[in-house]
């Protein structure tokens, strides 16, 4: 049995993941302060990837990416970047795709912190960024683990705008989910049970341990 | 000395208001902040630790806080605050709140001795009482050995034993720590206690400044007791007028005539008081 599908799966959801928590980190800290008028502008386009179907965005990103596009001609000429059809394609894709689900729980999270508990800290002479790492990210770990659990498991789980950008290149962009889309096509329906049982069982227990941690940190702090 | 002079708009409750307010304060000075609630005492508090935008001037020493528009931040000023609900770091224990603020672990132990909380330095702010989280924040405003110390409303959320006890405290660390301390209250006994100034605000302005016993004893003339109260009902007993006046937390009778009782309408605020006479206090 191959497992270079899983193995660029999850490879794909880490990388993800961890690029999307810094990028998101900043924004969601943003939003939840923010007092503008820009503020449901943003907002909403961070969640467009919640509604729009997967080929929507797919398309405006294989369209943006590809080498007839000005982006797409910067990273090739400039980094020899190709990204579509490759695995930096896809992790460019994907950040798009997950940004809300790693947004939205941050900027709930830092909205639900105690603000005098922050002004605490300013008080104390810390900087923002000393606040946010030292104080606010510490005092709101289940909204911490929603956000990269989520990410990262909605990551994996993707399919439509994975095949749109990456299409399905064994051991680059051949990711589970399109291996067993795949499968079912050329109706090798044992393989593709196997694969869907894992996958179903991956994400099960993935999301069990984020919501065994998030009731005991319940019952620790009173979050 | 303290100079102040700021000027903000505020949208409170009761519409517009401008927050306009002149102040100078002596070092070692322990102010009562008074005044009814959105008469802009919390604002003038967060202005002066910088967490709040204002218009006007704040110096502090020789140093300047606030010029025009031009805003030290709130990082830089030498400023301790206690909110009035704790705002501790939930996260660290009750040493580590203090040593977060500045590394300095004698002082820190010195403080934690002081208020009796030494043997709980290394439980969490979630496993103690309202009155122990109060005691840490306000040795956690002290750790960076502020010049002045603000508290805002810091003992209205405890009971009066506990209030009782931590306004001693206040004072022996006001006394030690050398700060000058601001507080908001609302409470004439505390304020009393604690306080050498009382400043009353009213909307946005400064309606009264003076000693606690020149602003807040009501008595007038020949008066030796004079109490505000509600009045609650009026009863007729027999031949007489039998008023229930709330007062403060307690209710009272009194016997009034009938023409006072046809004067005076439930619910108004009363004014109770009586002339020289020999109470027993017992």
């Amino acid at each position: 049995m191959d497992f270079t599908p899983f193995v660029l799966s999850f490879k794909l959801a880490a990388l993800t993941a961890f690029i999307l928590f810094v990028i998101a980190l900043p924004l969601a800290w943003y939003l939840s302060q923010t007092k503008s008028k820009a503020k449901p502008f943003i907002e909403a386009l961070t969640a467009l990837p919640l509604v729009l179907p997967p080929s929507v965005l797919g398309f405006y990103i294989l369209i943006a990416l590809s080498y007839n596009s000005p982006l797409g001609a910067f990273f090739q000429e400039y980094f020899g970047l190709k990204l579509v059809f490759s695995f930096t394609g896809l992790v460019v894709a994907s950040c798009f795709y997950s940004l809300p689900f790693m947004v939205q729980p941050l900027q709930n999270g830092f909205e639900s912190l105690n603000k005098n508990m922050l002004e605490a800290s300013y008080i104390a002479g810390k900087s923002r960024l000393q606040t946010i790492l030292f104080v606010a990210l510490p005092n709101m770990k289940p909204a911490l683990i929603t956000a990269i659990i989520i990410t990262f498991a909605h990551t994996v789980g993707e399919f439509g705008v994975v095949l749109m950008v990456g299409g399905s290149i064994p051991d680059e962009t051949k990711v589970a989910s399109v291996a067993i889309y795949e499968m079912v096509e050329i109706m090798d329906y044992s393989m593709a049970h196997i694969y869907s049982a894992i996958m179903v069982s991956i994400s099960f227990v993935v999301l069990l341990s984020v919501y065994i941690f998030n009731a005991k940190q319940h019952k620790r702090f009173g979050l | 000395m303290i100079h102040l002079n700021v000027n903000k708009e505020l949208h409170g409750s009761q519409g517009e208001m401008n927050l306009n307010v002149d102040l100078q304060i002596q070092e070692g000075e322990f102010i009562a902040l008074s005044g009814v609630s959105g008469s802009g005492k919390t604002t003038l508090l967060r202005i002066l630790a910088g967490l709040e935008e204002a218009q006007g001037n704040i110096r502090v020493h020789q140093e300047k806080w606030l010029e025009n528009k031009k805003a030290l931040s709130v990082q830089k000023r030498k400023i301790g605050f206690v909110f009035q609900d704790y705002a501790l770091f939930e996260n660290m224990s009750i040493e580590k709140n203090l040593l977060f603020v500045n590394d300095d672990k004698e002082l820190a132990k010195k403080l934690l001795q002081t208020t009796e909380l030494y043997e709980l330095k290394n439980r969490y702010p979630n496993t103690l009482s309202g009155g122990q989280k109060q005691r840490v924040s306000i040795c956690r405003a002290l750790m960076k050995q502020p010049q002045i110390l603000l508290l805002d409303e810091p003992l209205s959320a405890l009971d009066a034993t506990m209030r009782t006890k931590l306004q001693n405290e206040l004072l022996t660390l006001h006394k030690e720590f050398k700060t000058t301390t601001i507080m908001v209250s609302h409470d004439p006994s505390e304020i009393y206690r604690l306080a050498s100034r009382v400043v009353v605000l009213d909307q946005g302005k400064i309606i009264n400044d003076g000693s606690p016993k020149d602003v807040l004893l009501k008595t007038q003339g020949s008066q030796k007791f004079s109490f505000w109260g509600e009045l609650l009902e009026i009863k007729k007993v027999d031949v007489i007028f039998v008023a229930i006046v709330a007062i403060g937390q307690q209710l009272v009778e009194i016997v009034i005539s009938s023409d006072e009782a046809q004067a005076l309408i439930v619910g108004q605020k009363v004014s109770v008081s009586t002339k020289a006479f020999s109470p027993s206090i017992s």
